[in-house]
């Protein structure tokens, strides 16, 4: 379809060249070349920034390496190290318990209240701004104000919780306390986002169905399970891995939580994949073992990634 | 007479439940900004009281004042370098995406397919993987705690041109682009006075999008720059950390920090939330 803008570009380069030849090879040239020059930056600068980082990290991970002094060629060592390394196990165990705490009740939020949104509703802008706020928020931000509301003294989460008769919860000194406060956190900030993205999807299911199946005599209900939530299911593996990308990198929350500490509590309950590759490469200095951790943490979200494509293809399919 | 009952008969439709959970819905996001806001306004001994106070006080100046007078957060310095980076690298963002995306979705050139195809995979490339290196390289060059260190890599965005491709594929006709070029553009200009009006939409919700992005970013500040020279962000973090017995001053920080963005917001929400709605529907 856009060849024809082509064709005709040449034939009005070829118009011109009748007037002068000089000129004609320019805009030949200017057809010819401008499009390599447009995309180039792109390409130029994700090459030294992006890819190359991501490729020296590998290399780095096959060494030992100190950011000043000597670098020995050690293989896989520091994979084998790491796989016998219980800090990691343990932080890819908070990991992933944080990012299923966090992303199993934020797409059901998000679900429900995009069904809400879907009606016919008044301050319909209101509404949306109201749930997207969160998102504009910094997570540094949102660290610091949660920070405060799970705190274990004065915070006003356990003035609730105290109020009605129960024990007050040290959020930050459990396992399951801090990944809840934590999961919350991250639910906080993302389930408006996810909602907007659902609710789009759903405006987009044609109206006939939702018309046909109340003549059946399908209920609100049935009509939601049975037409609205398979229509969208394609979106909500992509939010499913949006969240993955995400929730798998999770740094800054557990971190302003934990008072800018690497280490994510006193016995390292809530410290993250990321906390810990940034723990071993920038406070212990060991570029090497920490170059390692990324391209394990990369591996898992491929690995995720790509699970959750193959769910998309057999929904789609 | 009759266009009030029509009036009745839409809200019936609605049930007051689904107002209700709406309701309660927004207050549970709104409530940790408003939270925020209260903390900003008060003195610390009133926060730790049992129960905390819920309505704003009277002390926001105070507490502003104490955080523009702590030297080790450089917090003044913090937003003028925030607005510094976020500024250039939106403007870059929007430059190379829509001049990239104008390439992809209307001009014929070898290899097309396959390089749209590598930047929506560069997409799926987070920043921090490669945080070692690049840090490496930064120092390498010497740009570690300086403001390029956070500006120039993210000059470009795979998500902008992608986003821009798809919205151009869409909003210009080839019949644009030709007439253009029978009158005698060259692509630049074509680019230019043609298609960047037509963009403009589309480019607005990029740059708001990226504007919010870049003054959130916070793992390679933290990581790059130091006290010196911090983002508003790292200022807030220094804060947190360091003070965070004074609620009152780091709230009012923190309070500081997001305005800028609620002030955006604020002005142009109904696109955002648009933008984020469309590119769902197209993806």
């Amino acid at each position: 379809m856009t060849s024809s803008s082509v064709v005709r570009a040449s034939a009005a380069a070829q118009a011109a060249g009748a007037r002068d030849p000089w000129r004609s090879r320019l805009t030949r040239a200017d057809v010819r070349f401008a499009p390599y020059f447009f995309i180039a930056p792109f390409f130029v600068m994700f090459a030294i920034f992006g890819a190359f980082p991501l490729v020296y990290t590998g290399w780095v991970s096959l060494h030992d390496w100190h950011l000043i002094g000597d670098h020995t060629f050690i293989g896989f060592a520091n994979y084998t190290a790491l796989f016998a390394d219980p800090d990691f196990w343990n932080a890819l165990k908070n990991t992933v318990g944080i990012f299923v705490l966090a992303t199993v009740p934020q797409l059901m939020m998000a679900l429900g209240m995009a069904n809400l949104l879907n009606r016919k509703i008044r301050a319909r802008t209101f509404f949306r701004m109201g749930v997207l706020i969160p998102n504009v928020t910094s997570v540094a931000a949102v660290g610091i104000v949660f920070g405060q509301l799970f705190a274990r003294d004065v915070g006003l989460v356990n003035y609730v919780i105290t109020s009605l008769g129960l024990d007050a919860v040290d959020w930050q000194a459990n396992t399951w306390s801090s990944w809840i406060a934590i999961a919350t956190m991250v639910d906080w900030r993302w389930t408006g986002y996810n909602t907007l993205i659902l609710l789009g999807a759903m405006q987009a299911i044609p109206k006939d169905l939702f018309e046909a199946a109340a003549l059946d005599g399908a209920s609100p209900w049935q009509q939601f399970w049975r037409i609205t939530v398979p229509q969208l299911r394609p979106t909500l593996v992509f939010t499913v891995i949006i969240s993955t990308i995400g929730g798998l990198q999770l740094f800054t929350e557990p971190v302003i939580f934990g008072n800018g500490r690497m280490l994510g509590g006193t016995l390292g309950q809530f410290q993250t994949v990321t906390m810990y590759m940034y723990e071993t490469a920038f406070q212990r200095f060991q570029y090497g073992y920490g170059a390692a951790i990324a391209w394990s943490l990369f591996g898992l979200i491929v690995v995720f990634s790509a699970v959750n494509l193959l769910i998309v293809r057999r929904a789609a399919g | 007479m009759s266009t009030m009952k029509a009036a009745s008969i839409r809200l019936w439709r609605t049930s007051p439940a689904t107002y209700l959970a709406l309701i309660v819905g927004c207050a549970l996001s709104l409530f940790p900004i408003y939270w925020m806001f209260v903390v900003a306004t008060r003195s610390n001994d009133v926060i730790n009281d049992v129960p905390p106070p819920m309505l704003p006080g009277a002390e926001l100046a105070d507490n502003v004042g104490r955080v523009f007078a702590n030297e080790h957060a450089a917090f003044a310095y913090g937003l003028v370098n925030s607005l510094v980076v976020s500024s250039v690298v939106t403007l870059s963002v929007v430059f190379f995406s829509t001049l990239a995306g104008f390439a992809f979705a209307k001009l014929r050139f070898r290899g097309r397919n396959a390089m749209l195809l590598v930047i929506v995979a560069t997409m799926m490339v987070p920043i921090q993987l490669g945080l070692i290196p690049l840090y490496m390289l930064m120092v390498k060059i010497g740009w570690n705690g300086h403001l390029q260190a956070v500006i120039v890599p993210f000059l470009v965005s795979g998500f902008g041109v992608f986003m821009m491709r798809q919205y151009a594929a869409e909003a210009i006709s080839d019949e644009l682009v030709e007439a253009a070029r029978v009158d005698g553009c060259s692509t630049f200009r074509i680019y230019w006075n043609v298609v960047l009006p037509v963009l403009r939409p589309a480019a607005a919700v990029l740059g708001l999008l990226t504007f919010m992005q870049t003054w959130n970013e916070f793992i390679w500040p933290y990581a790059v720059l130091d006290a010196n020279t911090p983002t508003v962000q790292l200022s807030l973090s220094l804060l947190a950390t360091a003070y965070y017995t004074d609620y009152a001053q780091v709230f009012a920080a923190t309070a500081l920090a997001t305005l800028p963005l609620f002030a955006v917001f604020i002005l142009f929400g109904r696109q955002i939330i648009g933008g984020i709605m469309e590119g769902s529907i197209k993806s």
